[in-house]
């Protein structure tokens, strides 16, 4: 038999993806376009559907096109798919009633405030596993079906239907409209412990059942794909981004965390067969379900919104350096951060503390005080933040992370990685497949078409890439950590009611 | 205050007549052109040749601009820039040929790890980033000295360190060796640092097409060699990543 490879779309928020990989987990091939961000008012994100689906079609023939492959040689396609993103289709056309509206969108403000009322952030939490904030789709379908005349009927008749992008793609690759449990535990609609939309949470948001999906697992055969240039290739997966990272990593055992670090930064603890709902902060979600009789995997999830931009605001707005990968020779002309503390509190504060109304702090300036300890600083913050996270995560669950496995942008840079071990205490390791996320949707795909067996022959895959052990200075470490905490305090109750825009 | 110094604006007016349209320059040419007799340009040329300022091509014996000056006239390119360029492609060059790969650039005479992927057989082994080797011993150092000559010429004027039985410590053998890597693309390390090890590497160039460092792969020569010479599939592999991470640094920087 001639050798069959996987194929996955990666559909992140600035480009569309796709990698072939072959039956040892190594990447074949690549396309990838990017795609065009409409702003049409401050806060406002939104993306083209159509022109989503048309740059899929193309990256799929371009990565083909590299390898001298056909859809004869594509086993299955899974999706990974940038999360919480928003789109509303016609059923008869297929013809979306509205650009799509990014998880990042926060026109959504004045009804997640609404729908606080009394009870606060939290009043979902225990259906859900999630507060109230803007990312969420919930919110995004009922700001739609209150903004568009006569949406919400043609909603409640089933003439419209909603998707996130995994639904969207689905419905155009093969006709059929699902989505994966990852993906519908973004919505806020979705019950955790019965995996099916939650009547509570559907009228509270006042969303109608009849234009949602049908809930499948993340390894699954929705169907075959009906439109070159896979046409007849199974569609076999569809995962939230990180939780595909989650798969990608092979963290399939309970206590195993991966945290991918890009433009912000996300860290995910496989907590097992339950939910474990959260009292530090962190967000309760879904691992994966890797087949229709498998049982779902949750996971506790802590998102930190600035680090990587960080790095980029460094060099953009302050222009102390000419690229990203310089900051590690600036940080390195110095031995340490003179005793100064970078919060990145750009738009609030997030995973674990949730303030909305903090703002950025340089703590501990003195006149001793110079651009490599700002780099320093800057570079630090990544890994402080990541041990709020991990401290949140090990106050939630009853075994404490031993061992991170990272991937993303920064993981290039050295200093940042042996930093994040010495603050942890704890090993990190980088893979030596870094594409996670379109590796985990591949390795979904394969699962449900039989192209891999179990999840243990996938973590045969997995292989060290580089790992920095944490060094022994206990005293240094939880020194700065103190400042750190410190400096976190700082930022808290900046923004005052005469502020707003 | 003294008047010019006459050697040094002969000296200049070489590098210019070097840096124009036609590049390579015999002393014939160069004494046409300057009006100066053949033994004085000989003589600037030789001095030249010595800081790295211009480079003998070693089949037609012209001149041509050296590398240490192209390095001062530009920016030279990062390390941990080069290593963030590089990530993908050296992982995908350890998952291909199953053994670690490492990327060096010249510090003087030693060439500086600035990037390291694990072999992936998941045993037990340590990140070398930041840690010096010779360069005359290794594969990327020799890939790197071929396009160095400067400094290979400085190394010399010591005498090269004798790791293993196999280590080039004779300097017109080296320099053979260098002119061989020069002209096939690649060099190997059969042993020459540590006993049991072979390493292949190739030069990594930038857009100006200076070469700004080497990577390559190191194992156990029993799995790098045939018959006592490294495998031509591994060769292949290497090179082929080397140029794909040229490539990448000859688009724009992001």
């Amino acid at each position: 038999m001639p050798e069959k490879y996987v194929a996955s779309i990666d559909q992140g928020t600035a480009s569309s993806r796709c990698i072939i990989f072959d039956q040892a987990g190594r990447i074949v091939s690549v396309g990838q376009k990017e795609h065009r961000h409409h702003f049409p008012r401050p806060g406002w994100v939104e993306h083209d559907p159509e022109e989503i689906w048309s740059n899929v079609l193309i990256v799929v023939a371009e990565a083909l096109d590299n390898a001298s492959l056909s859809r004869d040689d594509i086993a299955a396609l899974g999706i990974a798919n940038q999360r919480e993103t928003t789109v509303l289709w016609e059923r008869r056309t297929g013809v979306p009633v509205h650009r799509a509206i990014n998880w990042q969108d926060t026109r959504t403000d004045h009804l997640i405030h609404e729908l606080e009322g009394d009870a606060g952030q939290d009043r979902f939490r225990d259906r859900c596993g999630l507060p109230l904030a803007t990312y969420f789709s919930g919110p995004k379908i009922r700001w739609l079906l209150d903004r568009i005349p006569g949406l919400r009927e043609r909603a409640e008749a089933g003439d419209v239907l909603f998707g996130t992008i995994d639904s969207w793609l689905i419905w155009k690759l093969c006709g059929r409209h699902v989505t994966d449990v990852t993906n519908a535990s973004r919505t806020m609609l979705m019950n955790l412990e019965t995996l099916d939309w939650d009547d509570e949470l559907l009228d509270a948001m006042g969303v109608p059942r009849a234009m949602l999906p049908s809930i499948q697992a993340s390894a699954s055969v929705y169907g075959e794909t009906g439109t070159a240039p896979l046409a007849g290739v199974p569609v076999a997966s569809a995962l939230g981004d990180q939780h595909a990272a989650l798969v990608g990593q092979t963290c399939f055992s309970p206590g195993e965390a991966k945290c991918t670090y890009g433009t912000g930064s996300f860290l995910l603890l496989n907590t097992g067969e339950q939910p474990v709902l959260s009292a530090s902060g962190l967000l309760t979600t879904m691992g994966y379900k890797l087949g229709e009789d498998q049982p779902a995997t949750y996971a506790l999830e802590g998102s930190i919104a600035v680090t990587g931009a960080l790095v980029q605001w460094f060099r953009d707005n302050l222009g102390l350096i000419g690229s990203a990968p310089e900051i590690e020779t600036l940080a390195r002309t110095v031995e340490d951060n003179g005793g100064c503390y970078f919060v990145p509190a750009f738009s609030g504060l997030f995973s674990p503390h949730w303030r909305s109304d903090a703002r950025g702090v340089i703590a501990g300036l003195t006149s001793y005080i110079n651009r490599g300890h700002l780099a320093r600083a800057v570079l630090e913050a990544t890994a402080l933040q990541t041990r709020e996270v991990v401290e949140a995560m090990n106050a939630d669950y009853p075994v404490s992370i031993s061992g991170l496995k990272v991937d993303g942008g920064m993981t290039a840079n050295n200093l940042l990685m042996q930093f994040l071990a010495d603050v942890l205490d704890v090993p990190v390791m980088r893979p030596i497949v870094a594409e996670t996320v379109s590796l985990g949707a591949a390795y979904a795909a394969g699962l449900a078409v039989g192209f891999w067996p179990d999840e243990d022959s996938l973590r045969e895959h997995w292989h060290k890439a580089a790992e920095w052990l944490p060094r022994r200075n206990g005293m240094a470490v939880e020194k700065g950590y103190r400042k750190w905490k410190k400096a976190v305090a700082r930022t808290v109750d900046w923004v005052d009611e005469d502020d707003e825009e | 205050m003294p008047g010019p110094i006459q050697s040094i604006e002969r000296a200049a007016a070489i590098l210019r007549l070097l840096s124009g349209r036609s590049r390579r320059l015999g002393v014939a040419e160069l004494s046409g052109e300057l009006g100066l007799p053949k033994g004085t340009v000989h003589g600037i040329l030789r001095t030249l040749q010595q800081v790295g300022f211009v480079e003998q091509d070693a089949e037609t014996g012209k001149y041509q601009l050296g590398a240490a000056l192209l390095h001062m006239g530009s920016s030279y390119l990062d390390g941990n820039e080069l290593r963030t360029r590089a990530l993908n492609w050296a992982d995908a060059l350890a998952a291909r040929s199953g053994e670690s790969v490492r990327i060096g650039t010249l510090h003087e005479s030693q060439v500086l790890i600035v990037h390291h992927v694990f072999r992936p057989d998941d045993s037990r082994q340590a990140l070398e980033v930041g840690t010096l080797l010779p360069a005359h011993a290794t594969a990327l150092g020799k890939a790197l000295l071929a396009h160095h000559r400067y400094i290979a010429t400085d190394m010399a004027r010591n005498d090269l360190q004798t790791f293993t039985s196999s280590t080039i410590t004779d300097v017109y053998r080296l320099r053979r060796e260098l002119d061989e890597i020069t002209e096939r693309g690649w060099a190997s390390d059969q042993e020459e640092l540590y006993h049991g090890v072979t390493s292949i590497a190739a030069p990594i160039e930038d857009r100006r097409r200076v070469v700004v460092g080497a990577m390559g792969i190191s194992g156990a020569s029993e799995r790098l060699c045939d018959d006592a010479s490294p495998r031509p599939e591994l060769i292949g592999y290497v090179m082929e990543t080397a140029r794909a991470v040229s490539r990448e640094l000859g688009a724009i920087p992001w």
